[in-house]
């Protein structure tokens, strides 16, 4: 049974339990404000998440650092970081960047929209699956971070005047938007959303 | 109610568990932990906030690498690679930047001090249930982990242009991480949890 079938809710700062109102009432204990479930959880979710994924677009297709030594400038975007540590021997640093700044990114922003539509639609889909991948996105969303403190220590370090600097490039803020922005939209949804609506498959 | 719990992913309602040290319930619904005590005490913790603000400190003093390039010398602190962002007019990054490895962690250090100094003594004060719960709002914006890393990975990266010496503020960023690490394993909502006075 669960609490809200109870009559009950469950404060979400201390866990006290309180007997059910739908306003917002303050935690007897620790005094914050007590809601059954989050404020408008769904649009919120969508919302944020809507500007990561178009956001994400010049995340990729931008620079994120510019180099300019005597002779060349070179400009790197984040696929570009991946396929120089491949080329110049370190595979592992490679598939590392990868993953984090890459396929973290995508994989959240897709199991995010697919929790917030089997929530929306009622999807038929196994709801313990369901919570162990908002605990999945939840646990790696903030090592998507890596590139931007790599980008922001390259510039603070190489200032040789005349002989090279780094600068940041416009992708680095507009990807760290991203990895913000899609933090606080899991923060946003409400994982016990999945379990309020009734539904074939038993978890 | 206080014998209640609900899991706070799948609103399951459960009898709240009695939990020794190092234990923790899972939710019978979800599979999610529900409740948690952490292996150590409250006055353990605070130990380790002690040694993490010192430790946080040098970790900010000194330069956290040296670089030269064909005689010339540059180095930098955390704040240094801040400043030079903001500088060179990338001001949003630097305040991300700046927040996640600089601002949240020593909020977070900060105000864990104050909650565990109070937590075991009788009679809590008027501000410890909004700190508490200003400590978690903020806790997943602090990277230092991730920051470490990100030390790691252009220490490689500046590796084949440049000679690099370890500055005195890589070891303390490192002896962060794992301190860190300890310290953010501890849920500050279980000391709602724990007796007033033990
Ligand atoms: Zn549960």
């Amino acid at each position: 049974m669960s609490a809200a079938e109870a009559g009950l809710m469950a404060c979400g700062h201390c866990g006290q339990i309180m007997e059910h109102r739908d306003g917002p009432i303050a935690c007897p204990r620790c005094g914050g404000s007590v809601r059954p479930r989050k404020p408008a959880s769904l649009s919120r979710t969508w919302a944020l998440l809507l500007t990561a994924i178009i956001l994400y677009v010049p995340a990729n297709l931008l620079p994120i650092m510019e180099t300019s030594s005597l002779l060349v400038t070179s400009r790197d975007t984040i696929i570009g970081g991946v396929v120089y540590f491949w080329h110049s021997g370190s595979p592992g640093l490679a598939a590392l960047i990868f993953s984090v700044s890459i396929l973290v990114p995508v994989l959240k922003m897709c199991i995010l929209a697919i929790l917030a539509l089997t929530v929306q639609f009622g999807w038929p889909l196994d709801r313990r699956q369901c919570i162990t991948l908002f605990h999945v996105i939840e646990f790696v969303g903030r090592w998507s971070m890596l590139d931007v403190f790599v980008v922001a220590l390259m510039v603070g370090l190489v200032r040789f005047k005349g002989l090279a600097v780094i600068e940041a490039g416009p992708g680095a803020i507009a990807f760290g938007l991203v990895v913000a922005l899609t933090m606080l939209a899991t923060h946003s949804f409400d994982p016990r959303l999945i379990w309020d609506s009734p539904r074939r498959a038993l978890g | 109610m206080n014998h209640l719990c609900a899991c706070p992913h799948c609103d399951a309602l459960h009898r709240r568990p009695a939990l020794r040290r190092g234990e923790k319930a899972l939710c019978v619904r979800c599979g999610s932990v529900l409740v948690r005590r952490h292996r150590l005490a409250p006055d353990h913790i605070l130990a380790l906030v002690v040694a993490a603000v010192m430790v946080f400190a040098i970790a900010n003093a000194f330069p956290i690498v040296d670089l030269r390039i064909q005689g010339l010398r540059g180095g930098t602190t955390l704040s240094g690679a801040v400043a030079a962002l903001w500088s060179e007019g990338r001001q949003p990054m630097a305040m991300l930047v700046c927040a996640t490895t600089q601002v949240f962690p020593l909020l977070d250090l900060g105000c864990m001090l104050a909650l565990l100094l109070t937590a075991s003594r009788p009679g809590r004060p008027a501000w410890f249930g909004p700190l508490l719960r200003f400590v978690q709002e903020m806790r997943p914006w602090g990277m230092v982990e991730v920051f470490m890393l990100g030390v790691v990975v252009s220490l490689v990266k500046l590796s084949g242009m440049a000679t690099i010496l370890p500055g005195k503020a890589l070891l303390a960023f490192a002896l962060l991480t794992v301190l860190m690490a300890a310290i953010l394993s501890f849920h500050p909502h279980q000391l709602w949890n724990e007796p007033e006075h033990e």
